[in-house]
């Protein structure tokens, strides 16, 4: 069906696509080498390899901003980001649960507003937001970033929970109930524990939003000490100029590091995830 | 029993599970939506109380504002030259890796990992600097007898190397193509073969009708997602960089509102978005019907 054996189609197509991924990956890759390249070589050389290799730029960024050095920056985003995966877990496997399996009032009158909410751009609920939590004082805490995910806020891992629940036999639950749980338990003991695959997507998905979020954490945080590492990088182009792009090279480098390594080591579930929901990426 | 007790029996527990949700969607949706089309009609700065100005903010934004303008016009362009090239290029490479070829999982990976990290301020600070009249760009190109230059710094080029970012992040469509191309079942291509039709017939008359759910979704998708773009904005080009030309529509809202405290302003700012988005979502539901086939 495919190219005859030993024609030199696949050997083609093989070649394209290594080319192909060549020009995708070089603006990556050429970050990467410049970060381990001494300033003076960085904007002479278009080429991967450095010619001397340094880790100046390492050890000079990691130092940061006024003192903060870089990695109480990602202690702040790791703090950030593993609660947004415990709030995000927690609640959207409940509300998914009461979609998938429950009975109650107008259902597919709610179950429609949480598709509709998918599609809702924030901006609309930004401002009176923004008022809110400054009447409530939360500016400049991580309460504004960190409350809506314990409350639901992100429509889309319920739907993708929705849909895995649906997939579940629903003989699971009614064994249970005939051993006397009621749906609480059914809930903590039987869903949840079956729910892991779309958990461990969910997480993966919340790490990889809430780390690369930059547009809450830039309205809401500007107190130093409690910068992210997204908002660290851009308030070290601001401080520094144009002079130590090294620094920010090396930097970045690292703020991309556990994103990477995120998808090296889940890729099939990050794959799966986008193709069976179609989440963004 | 009477009815409040009857409703409560029959929904206490979905409550239960849904209180979280259901609290979010009203204090974090709900009301801010009510409240955000209130004070698009005041003017209102934070400190004091919204001060009812009625129409005032809408007028303004389309007859007096030429920053907003330049938003919309810099916005559509993003948004309608960006997403139909990224999707095409996203089919062209799930075809392309679709069938006979070796290592799938690899190339997929690798075409995938661009808009895995593309989103994220450190690529907006390396696009900043690839593009910049030292970046990488200018050395790739002057082989071929091209002047060095800030393609950032021009405002006839600074709009296009955001669509490029953009459009580098193709990988995450390309992934729901070849799931799509995937299910479509083999019979029909062997069918049309057998009948006499060439690759380019079987192309246009099987993969293509049986994708359009896929294209269809992928298209809604992106095009919302495009409308609220602003991180490589907000990075690369700075406050709209030269001569706005990178002046994304929620850059222009971040700026009236947080930059301005012109929060009524931005608040009707918001309410437009929305109608946009609004509109061209329907437009393409409404269209469906004639271009997109369900399987039954």
């Amino acid at each position: 069906m495919h190219a005859k054996k030993g024609g030199w189609i696949p050997y083609t197509k093989l070649a394209v696509a290594v080319i192909g991924s060549y020009v995708m990956l070089y603006p990556l890759l050429w970050m990467l080498s410049a970060s381990f390249k001494p300033k003076s070589e960085i904007f002479r050389d278009a080429g991967l390899l450095p010619k001397t290799v340094t880790l100046e730029n390492y050890i000079n960024g990691w130092q940061g901003i006024g003192g903060i050095s870089f990695g109480h920056f990602f202690a702040n985003s790791f703090f950030l980001v593993i609660l947004a995966i415990i709030g995000n877990i927690l609640t959207c496997s409940m509300a998914a649960y009461a979609f998938a399996r429950l009975d109650f009032s107008m259902k597919k009158t709610f179950f429609g507003i949480m598709l509709a909410s998918l599609m809702l751009p924030h901006h609309v609920t930004l401002i009176p937001q923004y008022v809110f939590f400054f009447q409530l004082k939360w500016i400049d805490t991580y309460l504004p970033l960190l409350v809506p995910k314990f409350l639901a806020a992100e429509a889309f891992f319920i739907f993708l929970m929705v849909q895995f629940i649906r997939g579940l036999p629903y003989e699971l639950d009614q064994a249970a109930t005939v051993d006397g749980c009621g749906p609480i338990q059914t809930y903590t003991r039987i869903i949840f524990p079956l729910l892991l695959p779309a958990l461990v997507t969910t997480a993966i998905f919340t790490f990889i939003w809430t780390w690369n979020d930059f547009f809450s954490q830039l309205i809401y945080i500007s107190n130093p000490q409690k910068l992210t590492v997204t908002l660290a990088l851009r308030s070290f182009l601001d401080s520094m100029g144009d002079s130590s792009w090294g620094y920010l090279f090396a930097m970045s480098v690292l703020s991309l590091l556990p994103i990477f390594l995120f998808f090296v080591f889940s890729q099939r579930l990050l794959i799966e995830g986008i193709s069976t929901t179609g989440l963004k990426g | 029993m009477s009815i409040i007790s009857r409703w409560w029996k029959r929904n206490k527990v979905a409550l239960l599970f849904l209180s979280p949700w259901l609290l979010g969607l009203l204090t974090l949706s709900l009301i801010p939506m009510m409240v955000s089309l209130y004070l698009s009609f005041t003017n209102y700065n934070l400190f004091q109380s919204p001060d009812w100005v009625g129409m005032t903010n809408y007028i303004n934004l389309f007859t007096n504002d030429t920053r907003y303008a330049k938003a919309l016009e810099v916005t559509f362009i993003y948004v309608f030259v960006g997403v139909p090239l990224q999707l095409t290029l996203a089919l062209a490479l799930a075809m392309f890796l679709n069938r006979g070829l070796a290592g799938l999982e690899l190339f997929r990976g690798i075409f995938y990992i661009p808009s895995l990290l593309g989103p994220s301020v450190a690529i907006a600070l390396l696009w900043r600097k690839v593009f910049g009249s030292d970046g990488l760009f200018n050395q790739l190109v002057a082989p071929f007898g091209i002047e060095p230059r800030s393609w950032i710094g021009d405002p006839d080029t600074s709009l296009l190397t955001l669509i490029l970012l953009h459009v580098w992040q193709f990988g995450s469509p390309m992934v729901i193509f070849l799931a799509g191309l995937r299910q479509i079942p083999k019979d029909y291509y062997e069918a049309a073969s057998i009948d006499g039709a060439g690759r380019i017939s079987s192309f246009f008359r099987i993969t293509i009708p049986m994708l359009t759910p896929i294209i269809f979704f992928n298209l809604v998708m992106q095009i919302i997602n495009a409308f609220q773009a602003f991180t490589s904005a907000f990075i690369v080009g700075g406050n709209g960089g030269v001569l706005d030309s990178t002046l994304f529509y929620t850059l222009y809202l971040f700026i009236a509102g947080f930059n301005n405290f012109q929060m009524g302003y931005a608040s009707a700012m918001a309410w437009i978005l929305l109608l946009i988005i609004g509109f061209f979502t329907a437009l393409f539901f409404l269209s469906s019907k004639k271009w997109v086939h369900y399987e039954n």
